[in-house]
């Protein structure tokens, strides 16, 4: 390949970062390989199950189904960039833990950045709107329940309304 | 790591054209949710890529000087859903491809792709066809615009020639005027699955909502391209706004598909929900247009 190793400057986790990544990369093998990110999972790598989702410019993609050149430019947020600068769990991840979200562990990075996105969005949902929004993710362990209950509850926190009762 | 022979980055439209003309061999890539997924499978392994996911001027979705919605190649799905020219004009399009995949899928992929990969079972492909949208291609020699039941070769082939990039999909003013639809997509899962038929029905009533004035009809996976459904439309254009029509345009369906038997279904099933369908979408589609059924 001609010019196989390119320059791609953007913006990870909140930091301006320059690198040079060979054209044929994913986004996931950059992050992994290139910069330890190793929240980012590889899965299906064909785009299925969501183990790889991150943020870029505020919407989710999964990043094995994305060139490491496309983010030239871009704002690309990770897992990592949740927790606070002593290590302090975000709100998000709190409730995770609070909810039994978690068994493996495989899975939750992607439904984190999914839910990132819904709670930045400001808005309430409906049940089964988070079910349609958190729809993109797989997960062997939990039965989703937990993790539908661990969103809403996050979101309602943000929102400052009163949880609704768990039944 | 992908196994890419070549990537060559198109900054502009011109670029992307001259690149294509440069190397008759190379893909265009955009969102990438089927190349990417092809080249991992192997069937698209060590292939050339033209990546014109750059070309910013491709995107988004905005009213023409000729009044027509012109929704650029390059939009995703959910800018398509979230767009209040769409809501207005042609809700059925955001929810039809509002089905697509999942979210993060959605986010990726675009309407260009959906069309230009010529698979019948796209989402956006028999709404696009029932509403007649119009395809614009940009070439070395301009612009050509063509009847998007025209683009559509056969199964997996579309009308693209050499140097050719999609750059637009249109819905003419004519098409969408007091015209309300519905798409129904039959899956096995609610969620990242593959239509195993897909129907999409829009009507326009006369001004007193007694007469069906216009009705189209077009599926996807009723054969080897998205079609539309002639018997079915004249067995309700120009008849009454009731039960009896929407019973009769179902069952004229029939005379107009030819459903394959494949692993998601057979072709028997195929046919009895391509009639349920058919009725459904266009008691939803008159609802829709403020009408009631008699
Ligand atoms: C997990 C998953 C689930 C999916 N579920 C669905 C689903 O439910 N429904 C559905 O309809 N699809 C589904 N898809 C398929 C896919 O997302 C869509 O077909 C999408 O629209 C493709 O768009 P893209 O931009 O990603 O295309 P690409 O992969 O970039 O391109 C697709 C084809 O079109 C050509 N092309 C693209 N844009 C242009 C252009 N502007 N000019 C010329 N040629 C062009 C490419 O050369 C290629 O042949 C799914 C895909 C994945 C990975
Ligand atoms: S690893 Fe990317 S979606 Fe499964
Ligand atoms: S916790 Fe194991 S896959 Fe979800």
């Amino acid at each position: 390949m001609k010019d196989q190793f390119r320059m791609v400057e953007f913006n990870l986790n909140g930091r301006d970062v320059a690198h040079v990544v060979d054209a044929r990369s994913s986004l996931t093998d950059m992050l992994r390989n290139d910069y330890r990110l190793t929240s980012v999972k590889k899965g299906c790598e064909v785009g299925e199950c969501g183990a790889c989702n991150v943020l870029i410019d505020g919407e989710c993609f999964n990043s094995c189904l994305y060139l490491a050149v496309w983010v030239r430019g871009k704002k690309v947020r990770t897992l990592e960039s949740l927790a606070g600068p002593g290590g302090e769990l975000s709100d998000l991840q709190q409730a995770f833990i609070d909810e039994t979200a978690i068994q493996c562990g495989f899975c939750t990075p992607g439904f984190m950045m999914t839910a990132v996105e819904i709670l930045e969005s400001g808005r309430e949902y409906s049940d089964d709107e988070l079910r349609k929004l958190l729809s993109g993710h797989l997960c062997r362990c939990t039965g989703y329940e937990n993790i539908l209950r661990a969103v809403r509850k996050a979101m309602h926190r943000r929102l400052e309304g009163p949880a609704p009762a768990r039944p | 790591m992908y196994d890419i022979k070549e990537l060559y980055e198109a900054e502009s439209l011109q670029e992307a054209v001259a690149l294509r003309l440069e190397h008759p061999g190379a893909r265009v890539i955009a969102g990438g949710s089927d190349v990417l997924v092809q080249m991992r499978e192997g069937r698209l392994a060590g292939q050339e890529l033209i990546s014109i996911q750059r070309l910013d001027e491709l995107r988004g979705v905005r009213l023409d000087d000729e009044g027509s919605i012109r929704l650029g190649s390059l939009t995703s799905f959910s800018q398509i859903t979230k767009s209040p020219v769409i809501r207005k004009h042609i809700g059925v399009l955001g929810e039809a491809v509002d089905l697509v995949g999942g979210p993060q899928i959605r986010n990726l992929g675009t309407i260009g792709g959906n069309t230009c990969n010529g698979v019948t079972s796209a989402d956006s492909a028999s709404t696009l066809h029932a509403w007649e949208a119009v395809v614009e291609l940009t070439g070395p020699a301009g612009e050509r615009r063509l009847p998007i039941r025209d683009f559509y070769l056969g199964a997996g082939t579309v009308d693209i020639r050499p140097g050719e990039i999609q750059t637009a999909i249109l819905i003419p003013r004519a098409s969408y005027d007091r015209t309300w639809g519905y798409y129904y997509k039959y899956a096995l899962r609610n969620a990242m699955d593959i239509a195993t038929t897909g129907c999409s029905v829009n009507a326009r009533l006369s001004p007193d909502g007694k007469t069906f004035e216009r009705v189209r009809l077009a599926y996807g996976v009723a054969g080897p391209v998205p079609r539309r459904a002639p018997s079915a439309e004249a067995a309700a254009n120009g008849r009454p706004v009731d039960r009896a029509t929407v019973e009769a345009f179902g069952l004229a369906v029939l005379d107009d598909i030819d459903p394959r038997d494949s692993w998601r279904a057979s072709r028997d099933f195929r046919r009895h929900i391509a009639v349920e369908m058919a009725k459904r979408c266009l008691a939803e589609s008159v609802r829709r247009c403020g009408g009631e059924l008699s």
